[in-house]
């Protein structure tokens, strides 16, 4: 079943005047960068799920916040549909635009407006990148926690937009838990704060609801978050292992024994093998998994841990454990790992990136079946693991070019994630619905469930211009979704009693 | 599962909502009561949530608790004891009797509260009876979980306004394998400076109070950072007791007849000139005052510097949680209406409007 927006199931979208709009927007606002020729719109097409692709009707790039405002403002009067975009390199398709929409660009809010080392918070505009805080804040020996693997690029807003999360969620968190305050503008362009300076604030917790929103709820224009004081002293340990059961076990001991490391990932083999070809980090190519373990903290304390994991480790049946011996081998170790995706990206012409998350004694049968779908659909299947906090990163290997490899690799996807619904676990970790999992949003949720939540939405955005379509799927969209995954008179999951 | 008191009672609340809904009888949520001076006065046919508790699942090595709403708090934390581990967020009791659902209906946090996080970022899943007369499911027990809006975590401190909570999953901690607290003497000007530098150094500094004449902070760690920061602070050995103590207000500062105030704060704001006594808690975001000024008064003092104020003296003022500006309360109206459209779930609880 398609995901690109489909007005007969994701409803009908109002019919705009294109020209009319810009004239408009290019009268009120004669500053305003706007883009609307085809060969302009045609970058901002995707986001980081290229493999979906819609020509906005217009892009709009604002330099401050009353042009922001303003484009709010007057698409509300004229029921224009509004999709906001950072550095659009979110992988669900949150920031996918739509052919009767406007695409809100915010990367050019890119100031980072106070750092306050004594008050450990960092004040900045929504288009920062993730990384460019910890730099701001490297000087007074802080940073910040949150680390998806694109920190380089995507932008603190987008963070806050999809909740994004890192290797080092299961210690430090993921965004939700490192934002005091976030300023934003509802669909009518009225400017709300929600959270504060302090550690709480009175009323409900619009700011937990608010993140990982997909840009549904409002606007976000500006962003307060925490700021931790950089750890004294960080070790990994490599550990390789003959077996996935093995290495999911030991994580489960690593935990037992009290210890909650900074990251904690595993790979497996068709990973390790592309890691180390592209990023020769030293990794063992023959082992079935390997883990990484990163201890950080005080220097005592990390030792402590250390010795008390390489134990746990070899206790659990480990063929090697190695310690990183220094710094750069500990950056190495590392490298590989965060740039598994485009390691496993040499290997095919194309890859898809899941992001279930299970319950982590639930491994083992997971790889297992993951193994067998990878046999059933033929695609090769690469899996990186976020151990520690359960969220797993299938890579399906598939060519674009070879006709219905695509569908092939969507259909396999889909399964993959009703399969972690099906263990107790979520269709999305850290990489958020977007139109990417919208149809699996239908497995996980009942149609009491969605309809909840399309009165949360309701409660900010009646007239549903806000990115529409995304994160939550229409009754109807599950209704035809439902009804396609019928096979012979039988439910999928028949024994889950919430489908 | 676990002991004796594992008892499925949703059914039975249900059926009281659905009832509700259909005679549009305000509700009114209660566990043991434990909490009932926070909030505004309210009236409404009671919900006891007492019949539906026991532990529906605890995995330690997955690091994830699943309760009923009407499990006795004291049963979660024995259980969680039992295999070292805890809710980091210290959550206060004020009673024996006090329920895991009043615990994440206030969403109130102990002394690590800074370090640690609040009862709402441990929050993974909740079950929710809704304003529809739904039982539904929201997050999951798994850490990461960003599908759909997170009901889960809107739920903690909504003062059962949203909807009632059945049934909660929540990360759990294993327990630092040391802890230790000293005492140091100095006026609250200094103890704030250096809280305020501290806490740009990884120190393991997990709680930190100010009583007027003395700092006192808990360490904890592994014993390495532990041993390291005590004989770099110094100060006198303090009985770990003395952080229950403080949470529970059982202390003497608490018992004065003066009306009781929380002050929010950020964590740097210098000390504030307000009359009556200040205990200084959470490194400084979260300060006690026992004082007979005007709410008004305080108000004005506490925005000024960006944190805000709530009465914890029951029935003393008509708003004990701070007033919300005017577009956000009306987006607050806005979700109550769409949650809760009947208005039966404790209508009035958190503000009037509501």
């Amino acid at each position: 079943m398609n995901i690109l927006y489909d007005e007969r199931v994701d409803g009908a979208l109002p019919d705009v005047d294109k020209n009319a709009l810009l004239q408009a927007l290019q009268t009120q606002w004669p500053d305003l960068e706007i883009l609307h020729q085809q060969e302009e719109l045609k970058p901002y097409e995707c986001d980081g799920l290229s493999a979906y692709r819609t020509t906005p009707m217009l892009v709009v790039l604002p330099r401050d916040i009353a042009q922001v405002q303003g484009v709010l403002r007057l698409c509300h009067q004229r029921q224009v549909p509004v999709v906001a975009r950072g550095a659009g390199t979110g992988l669900s398709g949150g920031a996918l635009p739509l052919e009767k929409g406007v695409l809100l660009v915010m990367a050019r809010f890119n100031q980072i407006l106070h750092i306050d080392p004594a008050a450990r918070t960092a004040r900045v505009q929504p288009g920062v990148r993730n990384l460019a805080i910890s730099q701001a804040a490297a000087p007074h020996g802080l940073y910040y926690a949150p680390d998806p693997s694109s920190q380089i690029a995507c932008s603190i807003g987008g963070n806050v937009a999809e909740n994004a999360g890192g290797v080092h969620c299961l210690k430090y968190g993921l965004t939700v838990h490192n934002v005091l305050k976030v300023d934003i503008l509802t669909v009518d362009g009225e400017h709300l704060t929600l959270g504060s300076n302090a550690l709480d604030s009175p009323g409900l917790d619009l700011l937990a609801l608010f993140t990982g929103s997909e840009g549904m709820l409002g606007v976000i224009t500006e962003v307060t978050v925490k700021l931790l004081p950089k750890p004294q002293s960080a070790k990994v340990l490599l550990a390789a292992f003959d077996s996935v059961e093995k290495a999911g076990r030991a994580v489960g001991d690593i935990i037992a024994a009290g210890i909650i490391p900074g990251g904690l990932e595993m790979m497996d083999n068709l990973a390790i093998r592309a890691a180390e070809d592209f990023i020769h980090a030293g990794y063992p190519v023959d082992a079935e998994a390997i883990l990484l373990c990163e201890l950080d903290g005080v220097e005592a304390d990390v030792q402590d841990d250390c010795d008390r994991v390489r134990q746990v480790l070899e206790q659990a049946g480990a063929t090697e454990v190695r310690l990183a011996k220094d710094e750069a081998e500990r950056v190495r170790f590392w490298a590989g790992r965060k740039n598994a995706f485009p390691a496993v990206g040499r290997l095919s012409p194309d890859y898809y990136c899941m992001d279930g998350t299970i319950p982590r004694r639930a491994l083992p049968g997971v790889l297992h079946a993951i193994k067998e779908l990878s046999a059933e659909y033929g695609l090769r299947v690469a899996n990186v693991f976020h151990a520690g906090d359960g969220n797993m990163h299938p890579l399906i290997l598939f060519d674009a070019n070879t006709p219905g490899e695509l569908e092939r690799a969507e259909t396999l996807g889909g399964k993959i994630l009703e399969l972690c619904v099906k263990v107790g676990g979520s269709i999305t970790g850290e990489h958020g619905v977007g139109r990417e999992k919208i149809n699996q949003m239908c497995a996980q949720f009942n149609s009491d469930e969605l309809t909840l939540f399309h009165a949360v939405k309701a409660a900010f955005d009646p007239s549903g211009l806000l990115n529409p379509g995304k994160n939550i799927p229409t009754l109807h969209r599950c209704a035809e979704f439902g009804a396609m995954h019928v096979h012979a008179g039988q439910l999928p999951f028949p024994d889950l009693e919430r489908f | 599962m676990h002991g004796t008191g594992d008892i499925d009672d949703s059914g039975a609340l249900l059926e009281q909502v659905n009832q509700a809904l259909e005679n549009a009888t305000p509700l009114r949520i209660q566990g043991s009561n434990s909490k009932a001076f926070l909030g505004r006065v309210t009236a409404g046919e009671i919900l006891d949530t007492r019949s539906h508790r026991g532990i529906v699942s605890y995995d330690p090595t997955e690091l994830v608790v699943t309760v009923r709403c009407g499990t006795p708090l004291v049963e979660l934390m024995q259980v969680l004891d039992a295999a070292q581990q805890m809710l980091p967020c210290e959550p206060p009791s004020f009673g024996d009797g006090a329920t895991v659902g009043g615990m994440i209906a206030c969403g109130l946090s102990g002394p690590r509260r800074p370090w640690s996080g609040s009862v709402r970022d441990f929050v993974l899943g909740t079950r929710v009876i809704t304003g529809l007369g739904k039982h539904l499911r929201f997050g999951g027990e798994v850490m990461k979980n960003v599908a759909g809006y997170d009901v889960s975590r809107l739920m903690a401190g909504s003062y059962g306004t949203l909807g009632l909570i059945t049934e909660v999953s929540l990360k759990v901690l294993p327990k630092p394998r040391q802890s230790v607290s000293i005492s140091l003497q100095m006026n609250s000007e200094r103890a704030l400076q250096h809280l305020a530098q501290w806490g740009q150094q990884p120190l393991p500094i997990c709680a930190a109070c100010h009583d007027g004449e003395h700092l006192h902070l808990r360490l904890e760690g592994g014993g390495g950072s532990v041993t390291a920061a005590q004989d770099r602070l110094g100060g006198q050995w303090l009985d770990n007791a003395y952080w229950a103590d403080l949470n529970e207000q059982r202390l003497s500062f608490f018992d004065e007849d003066q009306p009781l105030w929380r002050l929010s704060l950020p964590h740097n704001t210098p000390k504030l000139s307000l009359p009556g006594r200040q205990l200084i808690d959470w490194g400084g975001a979260q300060r006690w005052l026992k004082s007979d000024a005007e709410a008004t008064f305080i108000r004005q003092v506490v925005e000024e510097v960006g944190g805000h104020v709530t009465c914890y003296s029951h029935g003393l003022i008509d708003t004990p949680f701070q007033p919300l500006p005017g577009p956000l309360l009306r987006y607050h109206q806005s979700l109550k209406q769409q949650l809760d459209p009947r208005g039966i779930f404790n209508p009035g609880r958190l503000y009037a409007e509501l």
